[in-house]
């Protein structure tokens, strides 16, 4: 039973060819650019596709599901008469659906409230409302160093088999709204996307969830490595559309992850080859930046509206390198970007946050007195400024030898050993506090010399430096 | 005069085909389909025209109907700019928030400039003046801070036969009449001008002033000349935005023209609240009433993307035209390059270098040299400076948009992702940036603040060069190696880089530093280096130079002491004499 709602259209029997995801039309009138277009294959299965090409003869279409089994005859195409939408209901959360917002997790499907575009519409700036209010993850490398505010998109940068779903996951289960507002009654959501991800990654998303007693509040829209490449360009729509209407409509704080967006981004690439385009850089089409910021920018918040969208975008860097298109031009939109480093992963550090690379470019406005703490801005900036100058020491070391290091250099590399090991590595389930956070970047900080620590106010160090409480654990 | 031209006959994204045009010319404005979206039509093939549309294309169909407008696409020129946000395509977005709601729908129209509201007029000529073109008419004052100077149109020039009385009016009113040849001519405060079109002046003046931006590491050693044109390259993280930020709200322009282009949402929302709170250090006033907006944000339709750069523009030339000092930030021009790629790619052009145009080094050739200091047609100086931001894929500068805007600009100014990874902001390169404008502002400096600003600047420079060669031997064998004449060069280089050139863009004193603490600043810096290496010569320790007390002061200096309180500046450098004087005394042989 397709949930994709068609009604009226036109419709014709036979294709004019078919190529990879595309399937071309011949002798239709009437059809718009974009529009939802129903196939029933030969065998009766019902796809779905949208036009990507229309002229007065030819309509040229995209096929979600792949076009195995069309034949150019017995093929029939039905025009919906408006473009892909799929149904929005708060009923929808506690639920499984595939790509394309189908349920999949065999219960019946929810009542829609109402229809809403996929595609969806840019927000117009000058009704949003500037992210403000911070999120405590509980995770000091973010709440520290990188820290997420409610409406803000901020995407983890990973490689292969690194432990980005285990940070997303931490951060999902132990996110909730810091500062003076803490504790506010309010409705959470979580929208999860995966497109092209392992099962057993969905798998671990899906237990992680349920162990939190969170599931209710998830709606997960799963195109798993497996389903239809082309259907992988839908997903993150239908996912920003569901979480669109609970945030603007219904008032709920939506977190919603996508993940994998490198995988994402090769459906688009594939469609892209199919239609002959010019290749930009590896292939990708030249719009890749627009296309993406298309689903990024969908985040935010909304003057006199209650909720908001705040945006956590996980890709897997090819080769790990962070200058590929992918990772590129997501940086270019989002505002930031938490980077995990194979290095710390190697050493044992979890989570393995490399700030140096990191970067939450919301950050200032969210933290500070009466948001988190007065001393938090120099803090962050003292420890990011140190440890960048442990990583200088670091390469001397390795030609002098650490012998021949001054003693203030041998302080910072020791600096660099107790900010890896004891204020970016916590556990997977250790919930940090603000408050316990900046006590351990004092902590580490106090290694130096206070005369090194130039970014701090003389009031800042007369309070805090030497301080050594809040920190049980190596 | 808007009549039906031809039918769409081909759609894919932004650029669509229409067939059956016969009476339409290139760079038309022309509305598409029932919703009348605004278009352009940018290739005429016998009768097939090809458009590019400024909205969402979605739902259109062939065979609906494309009217042209006999114009080419314009804008409307007129009081109630100032102070208002507009998309690429000068749609005022608070009136689409009006007509759509929250998100921007399609179709939806709505005149840039405000048709009810009245405007206090004052006229400037009389009955019988003869009028020229350019020539100021009237003026109305449309913030506090700008007087609308009402200029006549390009073209227009005549006998003055009628002119209205001082009073408010509205921007429709009939208010001068001029007998010209031909015919009497009628004219509001408001006139239309083409985009792509620079606006005429009389003569270009060579750039000697510089826009001072409170920025020390531009403003002292890679300044921009008013009339100058500066880039920004530097990849994601490097502080683009914050520095175009900084410069838009502390420049000493009049009117700043700020378009965002293919940028984030929550950053043009940050500016429209940050904007109206921040206050003008020159004039006192809110810098929302000096400021226009352009924002076309990465999702809105990438057409008016490409448009949004000449909307901006255009609008900054025409209060050039008023005798007004207009500085321009385009946050970035890469996003422009690649919806020029886009729609170049949507007609099958043939690319060049890395999927882009053949035409991408006319472009920012002609967007670049619409800078300038002028004087006008109406004989006064007016001056417009262009920054535009560029978004080097992966930070690398050879890619081809900042190679050619190399070509079309002076003024350099590189940042860096290792210095941004320390938060050494604003991460400005010192090794890598240049201005050509060095040279053309020292008069300024001498001339109208009698600061020998040339010989300070030389020797921090050469301070910081030398810097960067023994950090090479550092390297290999560490700093205790170096000679301690060589280590207080490091010092001095350290005290130069957090000191004088990190400057927070967040801390509410050391956010701008006017043009007199700078100077201050860098002398005390480079006297100390001065007084120093006298001690250093006597065999004074580097280490007890470097535990004096007054290098914390230093490198504190710039948060600690406000603009108005410069001359506290003096009991630091009597500290310095007295700290650096007693170790003179000890090592004196």
């Amino acid at each position: 039973m397709s949930r994709v709602r068609l009604a009226g259209g036109q419709e014709v029997r036979g294709l004019a060819r078919v190529e990879g995801p595309l399937i071309a039309v011949q002798g239709v009138r009437n059809v718009a650019y974009d529009e939802l277009v129903e196939i029933v294959a030969p065998d009766g299965r019902r796809l779905h596709g949208r036009v990507l090409e229309v002229d007065e003869e030819i309509a040229v279409i995209q096929v979600f599901e792949g076009t195995a089994g069309l034949s150019i005859p017995e093929t029939r195409v039905r025009f919906a008469g408006r473009p892909l939408e799929i149904p929005v209901a708060a009923e929808m959360l506690g639920r499984v659906f595939n790509g394309v917002g189908t349920p999949i997790d065999g219960q019946p499907a929810p009542l829609p409230e109402r229809w809403a575009d996929v595609n969806g519409a840019p927000i117009n700036p000058t009704v949003r409302e500037y992210p403000r209010q911070y999120i405590a993850t509980g995770i000091s490398a973010i709440d520290g160093m990188n820290t997420l505010l409610r409406g803000q998109k901020l995407p983890i940068f990973s490689g292969n088999g690194l432990p980005h779903d285990q940070l997303a996951a931490q951060l999902a289960r132990q996110a909730r709204l810091g500062g003076a507002e803490a504790g506010a009654e309010e409705r959470f959501a979580i929208v999860f996307a995966a497109m092209g991800i392992k099962n057993d990654v969905a798998d671990f998303f899906r237990r992680s969830f349920a162990e939190s007693g969170a599931l209710v509040n998830v709606a997960m829209f799963l195109n798993l490595a497996a389903d239809p490449v082309i259907e992988r360009l839908i997903t993150p729509r239908a996912a920003l559309t569901l979480a669109e209407f609970l945030a603007f409509e219904k008032g709920m704080h939506v977190l919603v992850i996508l993940t994998d967006m490198t995988n994402y981004c090769e459906a688009l690439r594939q469609l892209s080859s199919a239609r002959n385009e010019i290749p930009g850089r590896k292939g990708y089409p030249g719009y890749l930046y627009s296309d993406l910021a298309s689903i990024y920018e969908r985040t935010g918040r909304i003057r006199g509206r209650g909720g908001s969208i705040t945006q956590v975008p996980i890709l897997t860097m090819p080769n790990d390198d962070i200058t590929h298109p992918v990772p590129d031009l997501t940086a270019f939109i989002t505002e930031g970007q938490i980077v995990v480093s194979r290095d710390l992963a190697q050493e044992g550090v979890y989570p393995p946050v490399a700030v140096l690379p990191s970067l939450s470019r919301l950050m200032k406005d969210g933290i500070g007195e009466g948001l988190t703490r007065g001393d938090h801005p120099h803090v962050a900036s003292q420890m990011y400024a140190a440890y960048a100058h442990v990583q200088d020491v670091k390469s001397l070391a390795a030609v002098i030898g650490e012998e021949e290091l001054t003693k203030v250099d041998r302080q910072y590399l020791e600096f660099g050993q107790a900010f890896e090991r004891q204020f970016i590595g916590q556990g997977l389930e250790e919930d940090r506090s603000i408050v316990q956070t900046l006590e351990a970047a004092w902590k580490v900080l106090s290694i130096l010399p206070q005369d090194e620590l130039t970014r701090l106010s003389d009031d800042e160090l007369a309070e805090h430096y030497g301080s050594t409480e809040g920190l049980a654990y190596t | 005069m808007v009549m039906q031209i031809g039918k769409v006959s081909w759609i894919s994204g932004p650029v669509i085909r229409a067939t059956g045009v016969l009476d339409a010319s290139m760079l038309e404005m022309v509305e598409v389909g029932n919703e009348r979206m605004v278009g352009e039509i940018i290739g005429l093939h016998g009768e097939t025209a090809s458009i590019q549309v400024y909205e969402e294309t979605s739902g259109l169909k062939p065979g609906a109907p494309v009217y042209g407008t006999g114009a080419p696409l314009s804008l409307e020129l007129g009081p109630g700019l100032m102070g208002g946000i507009f998309d690429g395509v000068q749609r005022p977005l608070a009136a689409l928030a009006a007509q759509s709601g929250s998100f921007i729908g399609r179709g939806v129209h709505a005149h840039a400039l405000d048709r009810e509201r009245t405007w206090p007029f004052k006229p400037a000529v009389q009955v019988g003046d003869t009028l020229r073109p350019g020539q100021v008419w009237g003026s109305v004052q449309e913030t506090p801070l700008i007087e609308h100077r009402l200029l006549a149109p390009p073209g227009v020039s005549g006998v003055v036969t009628a002119i209205a009385a001082a009073g408010e009016r509205t921007i429709e009113e009939h208010l001068l009449q001029v007998a010209s040849p031909g015919a009497a001519q009628d004219l509001t405060m408001m006139q239309s001008w083409p985009v792509r079109q620079a606006r005429p002046y009389a003569r270009r003046l060579a750039p000697r002033t510089p826009l001072i931006t409170g920025q020390r590491v531009i403003d002292t050693f890679f300044p921009l000349a008013k009339g100058g044109a500066a880039a920004i390259p530097g990849g994601f993280g490097a502080g683009k935005t914050v520095t175009q930020h900084q410069l838009a709200k502390w420049s000493d322009a009049d009117v700043i023209v700020y378009i965002g282009c293919g940028e984030r949402g929550n950053e043009i929302t940050q500016v429209l609240e940050e904007f109206p709170a921040l206050v003008d250090p020159r004039t006192g006033r809110p810098l929302m009433e000096r400021t226009i907006l352009i924002a076309n944000t990465s999702n809105m339709p990438v057409a008016a993307r490409e448009a949004s750069v000449y909307t901006g523009i255009t609008m900054a030339e025409y209060y050039r035209d008023m005798g007004y000092d207009v500085a321009l930030m385009a946050d970035s021009t890469s996003r422009w390059a690649e919806a020029l790629r886009e729609i170049s790619g949507r007609l099958e052009e043939m690319p060049a270098e890395e999927g882009f145009p053949a035409y991408l080094p006319a472009r920012l050739a002609a967007f670049y040299e619409r800078a300038g200091q002028v004087v006008t047609l109406s004989g006064e100086t007016g001056s417009l400076s262009i920054v535009g931001a560029v978004s080097p894929p992966g930070g690398d500068f050879s890619e081809p948009v900042v190679q050619h805007t190399k070509r079309f600009i002076r003024c350099f100014w590189a940042l860096d992702k290792d210095l941004a990874n320390a938060r050494h902001f604003p991460s400005v390169n010192w090794l890598e940036s240049y201005s050509e404008y060095l040279a053309d502002v020292q008069g300024w400096w001498r001339d109208n603040r009698r600061l020998d600003w040339k010989s300070l600047q030389s020797e921090a420079m050469t301070i910081l060069h030398r810097e960067a060669s023994l950090q090479q031997i550092v390297r290999l064998v560490g700093a205790d190696a170096l000679p301690d004449e060589e280590r207080l060069v490091l010092e001095v280089a350290r005290l130069l880089r957090e000191g004088y050139l990190q400057q927070s863009a967040l801390d509410e004193v050391d956010t701008y530093a006017s043009a007199e603490k700078q100077f201050r600043m860098l002398q005390l810096i480079i006297e100390f280096y001065h007084r120093a290496k006298v001690v250093i010569d006597y065999h004074c320790p580097i280490f007890q130079i470097r535990q004096l007390p007054v290098i914390t002061d230093l490198l504190r200096m710039k948060s600690r002491i406000a603009n108005d309180r410069v001359a506290e500046l003096d009991a630091l450098e009597a500290e310095i004499n007295r700290q650096i004087g007693a170790l003179e005394k000890d090592y004196r042989p």
